[in-house]
C-alpha cells in the first residue's frame, strides 16, 4: 500500500515539476528571452559557488563522522600494511592538494566569469610555457609517487624470509580451508583428481607422497605473532581472492594456478581488541573477487597468538592423514606401513586416469 | 527495402558528389516511412536510433541499480511489489542472491556497452562527423544503417537474456571464467551466459563497422579547406575513439569466441585442474588469466572509448558557451593521442593481484600513471579556457563544468588504483567502485548530456526545456556526489565490492546508515532521469522552436546547415573552410564562424 502511495507522490512531484518547468518557459517569452537569460546565468553561476562551498563543508563533514569506521583509524596489523598505510597517506597529501586547488579554480572561475555586458572574453589561445609547466609538475609528483610505489611493491611482492612458516589456503565455493605442513614443513603433494571430500581428502591431497602424512587441516588459520607467514593458494572450481583487510592485503585464488603471499603479523587478536575497542574483533578472511552466488558469504577466520598458544593449538590438531586412516581402518589405531599401501592401494584406480 | 534502398543510397551519394545544385535534391526522391525513420542511411537518423535506444537502455540499467541498492540499502525490509513482479528471483520480497548478481552484472554490462558506448559514440559520431568536417553523409550510408542494426541485434539478444529460466549473466560484467564457464557453478552460467556472449559478439561487429566508417569518413570527407588540424575537438576525441574500439574489440571477440568453446566445445583455453561442487573436470592446461588479459585488452581501452567523445564534447561546449578559443588546441589534440597510446598499454593494472609477475606489474604501474600527465593537462587547459571568459551557463556548459568536476574527483583516484601498492588493498572493494562510477559512469554520462543539450536543436529544430534541465543538472550532480564520495570511505574500510550483504561480517557491518543515504540518494537521482527523459520526448514534440540557424553563436560547420537539414545536410555546395573552430573573442569580435575567409588586417594567434 505505501508503495503505491509513493509512486503517486512521485507522479503528482512529475506533474508539478513538469508545469512549473512549461509556466517558466511560458514566462521566459513574456519577459524577453535576453533578460530570462541573464537571470538563469546569476542564478546558476551563484550555485556553482554554493555548491563549491556546501561541498568542501559536506567533504569535512562526511570525514568526521566516517573516519573513524575506516580502516585508517587503527594500525595496520602487518609490517607490508604500515608501508601500504603510509603509501595511502603520502597520495592523499599530493592528491588532495590538487583535488582543492582545481575545483576551487574550477567553480570560482565559472562564478567569477559569468557573462555580464561589460566584458569582452579574453582571446588566449595558448601559452607554450604555462602548458610545460602543467606538464612538468605533474609529471614530477607522478614520479615520487611511482618511486615510493615500486620500492614498497618489490619489498611486498618478494621473496619471503627463510624462517617463514607455511599455510596453504585453498578456496571453493564458499569456503576456505586450511592445511599446515607439520612438522617437516613440506606440504604434501596434491593432485586436483583425488579430490574426495566425503573420504577426508577435500583437499585433493597425494597421500602416496610421504610428506603429505604429517599435514595438517584446519577451517581456521593460526598464526604466530611476529612471525612471517607464506600463504601458498589455490582454488578449486572458480576464482577467489584471499581478502585480508587488517593486513591491508589480498591475492587472487586461481584454479591451476597456485599463487603466494607473505607478510609478519604484528599484533594478536587480543592485542588488537584493545587496539580497535571492539572485544568481538576478529582478523577475518574475505573473497575479494566475485566466485558466485554465496560470495559475499566466504568468510575465514584468523586467529594470531603467542608462539605457546599456537603450539597448544597445534597440539591439540592430528595430521588428516591419520585421520583418514582411522576411519578408513577402525582397528588400526596409529599409521604403519600396511596401512599405508593399503590406502595407496585404494587410490590407484584414480591415480592412473593421470 | 533492400536493393531499391542501397541504390537510392548510391545515386544520393553519387549527385553529392557531381551535382552543384542540391536546393531541390530531396524532392527526386520521396521517401517511406521505413527508409525515412526504420532503415535509414541518413547519418543524423542513425544517430537518433542509437540515441534512443541508449536511453531504453540507460533506463533498464538505471532501474537494475536501483533493485540492488534497495537490498543493499534496506537489507532488512521486504517488497513483496518484486515478490508480484520477479516472482522466485524476489521470494518473499527479498531480492535473491543469484537475483542481486544478475542485476549487478547486467547494470554493469548495459551502461559500459549499450548505453556509454553505443549511446554515446554512436549517437554524437554519426550525428556530429559529417555536419563538422563538412560531409554530405558517412562514407558509407549502408554500413552505418548495418552497424545500427545489429547493435538492434545485440540489443534482442542481451534483453531476451533477461527472461531466461536460469536467469541472464551473473558473474560480473567482466565475465572472468571459470565462473563464467561453468554451468554448474553458478545459474547464471548457464543459457545466460551463452546469450551474454552472442549478444556481444553482435556488439562488437556493430562497434567495428561504425569505428571503421567514421574513420575513413574523417579521414576520407572533409571538406575543402578542412585540414585535420582545423577539425574542432569532438572530431578528434571521436577519430581517437573509433581508433581505440577497431584496434581493441577484436580481442574481445576472440576472447569471448574461446569461452564459447570452452563451454560448449570441451576445449581448456580458460580451465586447469578444476573441481566444482565435488564434480572433478577433465579439463587441464588451460590459463584462467589469459581470459583476462584478453578482457582487459579491450577493457581498459573501453574506458577511454566511453570518455574520449565526452572530452571532446565538453571541449567545444565549454569553448562555445565561455566565448573563447579552447585554450591550447595542439596539447589538447596531444594529450588526447597520448592517452589513445597509453591506453594500449596499461590493461593489466587491473591485474595486479592475480598473481602477475611483479616485475612486469612495475612497467603496468609507470605507464599508468603516465596517463595522469595528458589528464592533467587537459584539466589545466579546460581552466584557462574558462578563465576571462565571459560564460553562459546554458544547460550544455552546466553539464560540461560537472564533467570536469567529476573528471577531476576521479581521476586523482585512479592515481591511488593505478598504484600497484595501494592497489593490494584497495583492489575490488568499494573504493574501485566509487572511483569508476565517479570517473567513467557520471563523468561520461554528464559528457553525453552537454551534448544533447547542446545538439537537441539541430537534432529535433526544438529546445529542451530549461527549468527541467537546471534542476536535473543541480540534482544530478549533487546526488552523484552524495552517493560516491561516501562510498570511498566504504573502500577505506576494506568493503568487498559485490556483497548482497555485509551483516555477517566483523569488519564491514558498520556501514548501514551510509547505505541506506546511499540507496535513497540513488533512487531520488533515478527519478530525476526520468525528468530529463520526460523532457526529451515532450521535447521532440512541443519543445520551443528553434527560430535562428545559429542558436549557441558556434563556430563550427553543424550551425550553417539549414534549420531542419535534410539528407545531405547543406541545400547547396559544401561550405568551404577557412579557419580552425576557435576563433571566439578574437579582435572584438564574438565569433568568427570557420567558413568566413581569414581577413587581411586579421591578427595571427
Amino acid at each position: 500500500m505505501s508503495g503505491y502511495f509513493i509512486l503517486a507522490i512521485l507522479a503528482l512531484a512529475f506533474v508539478v515539476t513538469f508545469q512549473i518547468a512549461k509556466a517558466s518557459e511560458y514566462v521566459s517569452v513574456l519577459k524577453g528571452e535576453e533578460k530570462t537569460f541573464k537571470q538563469n546565468n546569476r542564478i546558476n553561476a551563484f550555485l556553482f559557488i554554493a555548491f563549491l562551498v556546501l561541498g568542501l563543508i559536506g567533504a569535512w563533514w562526511c570525514n568526521s563522522m566516517y573516519y573513524g569506521k575506516t580502516l585508517l583509524a587503527q594500525p595496520a596489523a602487518s609490517d607490508h600494511g604500515e608501508k601500504i598505510d603510509f603509501m595511502l597517506m603520502l597520495t592523499i597529501a599530493v592528491t588532495g592538494v590538487v583535488f582543492l586547488l582545481t575545483q576551487i579554480l574550477l567553480f570560482w572561475f565559472a562564478y567569477k566569469y559569468q557573462y555580464t555586458e561589460k566584458r569582452k572574453a579574453y582571446f588566449f589561445a595558448h601559452d607554450n610555457k604555462l602548458e610545460l609547466l602543467w606538464t612538468v609538475v605533474p609529471a614530477i609528483f607522478l614520479t615520487v609517487l611511482v618511486g615510493f610505489g615500486m620500492f614498497y611493491w618489490f619489498k611486498i611482492t618478494g621473496d619471503s624470509p627463510k624462517d617463514s612458516q607455511i599455510v596453504e589456503i585453498t578456496g571453493k565455493q564458499f569456503n576456505w580451508m586450511i592445511r599446515y605442513p607439520g612438522k617437516d614443513k613440506v606440504l604434501g603433494r596434491k593432485n586436483y583428481r583425488l579430490t574426495d571430500a566425503s573420504n577426508g581428502n577435500a583437499l585433493g591431497v597425494d597421500w602416496e607422497d610421504g610428506a603429505s602424512h604429517d599435514d595438517i587441516e584446519a577451517t581456521e588459520m593460526h598464526l604466530v605473532v611476529n612471525k612471517p607467514v607464506h600463504l601458498v593458494i589455490n582454488a578449486q572450481d572458480v576464482i577467489h581472492d584471499v581478502g585480508l583487510v587488517h593486513f591491508r592485503l589480498k591475492m587472487d585464488a586461481v584454479p591451476g594456478i597456485p599463487t603466494t603471499l607473505w607478510f609478519t603479523p604484528k599484533y594478536t587478536t587480543t592485542e588488537m581488541k584493545k587496539i580497535t575497542g571492539n572485544k568481538d574483533f576478529v582478523y577475518e578472511i574475505s573473497c575479494d573477487q566475485m566466485c558466485g552466488s554465496g560470495h559475499y558469504s566466504m568468510r575465514g577466520v584468523i586467529v594470531v597468538e603467542t608462539q605457546e598458544e599456537y603450539d597448544a593449538w597445534m597440539s591439540s590438531k592430528k595430521p588428516q592423514y591419520v585421520t583418514v586412516q582411522e576411519s578408513a581402518n577402525p582397528a588400526a589405531s596409529t599409521p604403519d606401513s600396511t596401512t599405508v599401501t593399503k590406502v595407496a592401494e585404494v587410490n590407484k584406480p584414480i591415480a592412473k586416469l593421470n | 527495402m533492400s536493393s531499391e534502398t542501397i541504390l537510392h543510397g548510391h545515386t544520393a551519394g553519387e549527385a553529392v558528389h557531381t551535382h552543384d545544385d542540391h536546393a531541390d535534391h530531396g524532392h527526386h526522391h520521396e521517401e517511406s516511412f521505413l527508409t525515412k525513420y526504420i532503415f535509414s542511411q541518413d547519418h543524423k537518423m542513425i544517430a537518433k536510433q542509437f540515441l534512443i535506444t541508449g536511453i531504453i537502455w540507460a533506463i533498464i540499467g538505471g532501474l537494475f541499480s536501483v533493485l540492488f541498492r534497495l537490498q543493499l540499502g534496506y537489507p532488512d525490509m521486504s517488497f513483496p511489489v518484486l515478490e508480484d513482479i520477479f516472482g522466485r528471483w524476489a521470494k518473499g520480497g527479498r531480492i535473491s542472491n543469484e537475483f542481486y548478481y544478475a542485476l549487478v552484472t547486467m547494470h554493469g554490462t548495459i551502461l559500459v556497452f549499450f548505453v556509454l558506448t553505443a549511446g554515446l559514440s554512436g549517437t554524437f559520431a554519426n550525428l556530429l562527423i559529417p555536419l563538422q568536417i563538412g560531409a554530405r553523409d558517412m562514407a558509407s550510408g549502408f554500413l552505418n544503417m548495418l552497424s545500427y542494426w545489429f547493435f538492434f541485434l545485440a540489443s534482442v539478444v542481451m534483453f531476451a537474456s533477461l527472461f531466461i529460466q536460469t536467469g541472464p549473466a551473473a558473474g560480473g560484467w567482466t565475465i572472468y571464467p571459470p565462473l563464467s564457464a561453468l554451468g554448474q557453478a553458478s545459474e547464471g552460467s548457464k543459457l545466460g551466459m551463452d546469450f551474454w556472449l552472442i549478444s556481444m559478439a553482435l556488439f562488437i561487429v556493430s562497434s567495428l563497422l561504425g569505428g571503421l566508417n567514421y574513420i575513413s569518413t574523417i579521414l576520407n570527407l572533409r571538406t575543402k579547406g578542412m585540414s585535420m588540424t582545423r577539425m574542432p575537438l569532438t572530431m578528434w576525441a571521436i577519430f581517437f575513439t573509433a581508433v581505440l574500439g577497431v584496434l581493441s574489440f577484436p580481442v574481445l571477440l576472440s576472447g569471448a569466441v574461446l569461452l564459447l568453446f570452452d563451454r560448449n566445445l570441451g576445449t581448456s583455453f580458460y580451465l586447469s585442474e578444476i573441481v566444482v561442487k565435488g564434480e572433478i573436470l577433465p579439463n587441464e592446461g588451460g590459463s584462467a588469466i589469459l581470459f583476462q588479459h584478453l578482457f582487459w585488452f579491450l577493457g581498459h581501452p573501453e574506458v577511454y572509448i566511453i570518455l574520449l567523445p565526452a572530452m571532446g564534447m565538453v571541449s567545444e561546449i565549454m569553448s562555445v558557451n565561455s566565448r573563447k578559443p579552447i585554450f591550447g588546441y595542439l596539447a589538447m589534440v596531444g594529450s588526447l593521442f597520448a592517452i589513445t597510446i597509453l591506453a594500449f598499454l596499461v590493461w593489466a593494472h587491473h591485474m595486479f593481484v592475480t598473481g602477475l609477475n611483479p616485475f612486469l606489474g612495475a612497467f603496468f604501474v609507470l605507464l599508468t600513471l603516465l596517463i595522469a600527465v595528458p589528464s592533467a593537462i587537459k584539466v589545466f587547459n579546460w581552466l584557462t579556457t574558462l578563465w576571462r571568459g565571459n560564460i553562459r551557463l546554458t544547460p550544455a556548459m552546466l553539464f560540461a563544468i560537472g564533467f570536469v568536476s567529476l573528471f577531476i574527483s576521479g581521476g586523482l583516484t585512479g592515481i591511488f588504483l593505478g598504484n600497484s601498492t595501494l592497489d593490494i588493498h584497495l583492489h575490488d572493494t568499494y573504493f574501485v567502485v566509487a572511483h569508476f562510477h565517479i570517473v567513467m559512469g557520471v563523468a561520461s554520462f554528464f559528457g553525453m548530456f552537454a551534448g544533447v543539450y547542446h545538439w537537441f536543436p539541430k537534432m529535433y529544430s526544438r529546445y529542451l526545456n530549461n527549468t527541467m534541465a537546471y534542476i536535473h543538472f543541480w540534482v544530478t550532480l549533487v546526488g552523484a556526489y552524495l552517493i560516491f564520495w561516501p562510498m570511498h570511505y566504504q573502500g577505506l574500510a576494506g568493503l568487498p565490492r559485490r556483497y548482497t550483504d555485509f551483516s555477517n561480517w566483523q569488519s564491514f557491518n558498520q556501514f548501514a546508515g551510509m547505505n541506506k543515504f546511499i540507496s535513497t540518494v540513488a533512487m531520488i537521482v533515478f527519478a530525476v532521469q526520468l525528468l530529463f527523459v520526460f523532457n526529451f520526448f515532450y521535447s521532440i514534440f512541443k519543445g520551443r522552436k528553434v527560430k535562428s540557424q545559429n542558436p549557441w553563436g558556434s563556430n563550427t560547420l553543424e550551425w550553417t546547415t539549414p534549420i531542419t537539414p535534410g539528407h545531405g545536410n547543406w541545400p547547396g555546395e559544401i561550405p568551404e573552410v577557412h579557419r580552425w573552430a576557435y576563433d571566439y573573442g578574437k579582435d572584438g569580435r564574438e565569433f568568427i564562424p570557420q567558413v568566413e575567409p581569414v581577413g587581411a588586417d586579421e591578427s595571427k594567434h
